[in-house]
């Protein structure tokens, strides 16, 4: 039952990723970005994480890839120059090259490797049972309280980081 | 749907976007490449979290949700400030420290 | 003959979905008579009786608006993006209907000794999914303003899309001490907990910060800055005309209804009536109907805000207000123990 989904979304979110990477448009690559995003909202479904499908969409296609779409608007980049120039020239096919290497390797390793099974609590029997909200929700708030809080601080120097960075200078 | 599948098709993402900051010129266009390799980074941890039946992986997602949008919040103000200054959006342009 | 439970279970929720699409574009039409007649009452004015009046109301008065939207020209700026053109109204669309997968309507009952349960699906992250869908509608409006290739609907898409992301924290935050004190995501959950005292008596103040967010996050007066006729012509909808501009007043006007159910499913019962008479469908209908109404009367009332003055009052008080709100619910809820 999970094949179908699972080579659709996964066909979907390949594809799209391409279409960031090639798209001349910014405002394209952005909703190229969208369609990934939402791709793996759909693949975490299937992987009993529904509270982070509904999280991916809200906080990353919701709110990030807006302000990355604000941002487009705002300096309308255009479509030229974005070649790379003088020594850099070469770049582009290597990045090709290593890139399709990795992925060469990644799979080598993958094929080699058999990745051990877990004996943990949280089956997808149990994760439906109790609801994966309640069941991150208690983690975040007991095992990982520290990272928890500590991320609240990392949001607020980033808040006025980017409000030092945006105002004008005067 | 084993383990497999879904760590190769992280892989495939993973690629894509670290070939993607590679070739493009502009930030934005490269700031979305990174989005895509800490997305892939994200589908791995879901695809272990079910493998080793921990809710581990899926904590760790939330953290990095959240450390993606600051990331992005600050990234983004750099390169608005960066249009401000320079009137341009291509990275190499940006070259005022080369020596 | 017997039928696959798996076939059942999906022939049942296309039914749903197709009946919840066809109410909702019906509710979309009339809306669109109601709010004419309703703003022309309180200007004094007589409003549409023309055609096909029963007792002074034009009744046919959407099927003509249809029929003329139909056979306008679809106009298509020279400069216009074509594709994020053409798909901005579809995605306003979609995301306003899509909400509507989660929404209870009507408490389980038996049918010929079958179980019928009268929404599309009950998930454990229903409010969370409510709100992910809200935040794509966004989406609709930005691209829209963007492929017009015009300076009104660009500046109306940047207004929208700062003005909602700005109130979407203060609506989300509001429902979080409704979701405290029923300790679900789940809608159906929410709405079964109501059945004797409604959530507005414990959360007032929720309550109010999420009307006041919910008619920012759709646009209407005092909070229409995208579409300020005045300063902005139309907003980000200036270039599109004929089907595609009907497309986004449907969206406009089936996004009402929807934030005008999540308020009463949430705070005001849903189908629950007052103290537990006869729940039903009937009471949901005419909740919605009273948020509608309220939304029309300050349309009818209110002047727009400035600009600064919108982005101050939503991040300077609406959004404390709506933490205050929450911590002083964890507060009660520790001391009372729940």
């Amino acid at each position: 039952m999970e094949s179908i989904p699972f080579y659709f979304l996964a066909a979907l979110a390949v594809l799209a990723a391409l279409g960031v990477v090639v798209m001349r448009d910014p405002v394209y690559s952005a909703l190229a970005l969208a369609v990934v995003l939402t791709a793996l909202a759909g693949l975490y479904v299937l992987l009993s994480a529904p509270f982070l499908a509904a999280a991916q969409v809200m906080i990353y296609a919701g709110a990030i890839l807006i302000l990355f779409v604000f941002v487009i608007m705002l300096l309308s980049p255009g479509r030229e120059g974005d070649a790379p120039r003088g020594a850099l020239k070469w770049q582009r096919p290597l990045a090709v090259i290593f890139g399709g290497a990795l992925v060469a390797q990644l799979a080598l390793v993958l094929l080699m490797t058999i990745l051990p099974t877990g004996r943990g609590l949280y089956t997808p029997e149990y994760l439906a049972q109790i609801g994966s909200t309640q069941a991150v929700g208690a983690a975040l708030f007991t095992d990982y309280l520290l990272p928890f809080e500590i991320t609240s601080l990392l949001l607020l120097v980033a808040m006025v980081g980017v409000i030092v960075l945006a105002k004008k200078k005067s | 749907m084993t383990v497999n599948h879904y760590i190769f098709l992280s892989a495939i993402l993973f690629s894509i976007g670290a070939v993607g900051v590679l070739i493009r010129r502009n930030p934005l266009i490269m700031f979305m490449g990174i989005e895509l390799m800490l997305n892939a980074a994200n589908l791995a941890f879901v695809a272990f979290s079910r493998q080793l039946q921990s809710i581990d992986g899926q904590v760790f997602v939330f953290l990095i949700l959240a450390v993606a949008a600051a990331e992005v919040a600050v990234g983004l103000a750099i390169i608005v400030a960066l249009f401000r200054t320079r009137q341009t959006v291509n990275v190499d342009d940006v070259n005022a420290l080369k020596g | 003959m017997t039928l696959d439970p798996i076939v059942i279970t999906l022939i049942e929720a296309v039914v749903k979905t197709i009946v919840v699409i066809v109410a909702l574009l019906t509710a979309f039409a009339y809306l669109t008579l109601v709010e004419r007649y309703v703003i022309a009452k309180i200007q004094s004015r007589i409003g549409p009786n023309r055609v096909g009046a029963i007792g002074g109301i034009a009744l046919l008065q959407p099927i003509a608006d249809a029929i003329k939207m139909i056979f306008k020209e679809d106009f298509w700026p020279s400069q216009a993006d074509k594709i994020i053109y053409t798909i901005a109204p579809g995605i306003a669309v979609g995301t306003a209907l899509l909400a509507w997968a989660v929404m209870p309507l009507h408490p389980s009952t038996e049918i010929f000794g079958y179980r019928v349960d009268f929404f599309i699906a009950d998930v454990n992250i229903g409010v969370l999914y409510l709100l992910a869908i809200g935040s794509l509608g966004v989406y609709g409006i930005v691209l829209g303003g963007w492929g017009s290739n015009n300076k009104y609907s660009m500046l109306g898409a940047l207004r929208s899309t700062a003005q909602m992301i700005s109130y979407e924290v203060s609506l989300g935050l509001a429902l979080v001490g409704v979701l405290m004190i029923s300790g679900s995501l789940s809608l159906v959950t929410i709405v079964e907990k109501q059945s004797f005292i409604w959530n507005v008596v414990w959360q007032p103040l929720g309550f109010i910060i999420y009307f006041i967010a919910a008619v920012a996050e759709v646009n209407r007066l005092p909070f229409d800055l995208p579409e300020a006729e005045t300063e902005l012509v139309a907003g980000y909808q200036t270039e599109y005309s004929s089907l595609k501009f009907a497309l986004f007043y449907m969206a406009e006007y089936i996004n009402m209804i929807t934030v005008s159910a999540i308020a009463a499913t949430m705070f005001l019962g849903g189908y629950q009536g007052p103290f537990g008479i006869l729940p039903g469908v009937h009471w949901l209908v005419l909740k919605i109907m009273f948020f509608i109404f309220v939304m029309m009367w300050m349309r009818g009332t209110l002047p727009r805000f400035r600009y600064d003055q919108l982005m101050r009052f939503g991040w300077q008080v609406l959004l404390p207000l709506a933490l205050a709100n929450i911590f002083i619910t964890a507060l009660v809820m520790l001391v009372v123990g729940a």
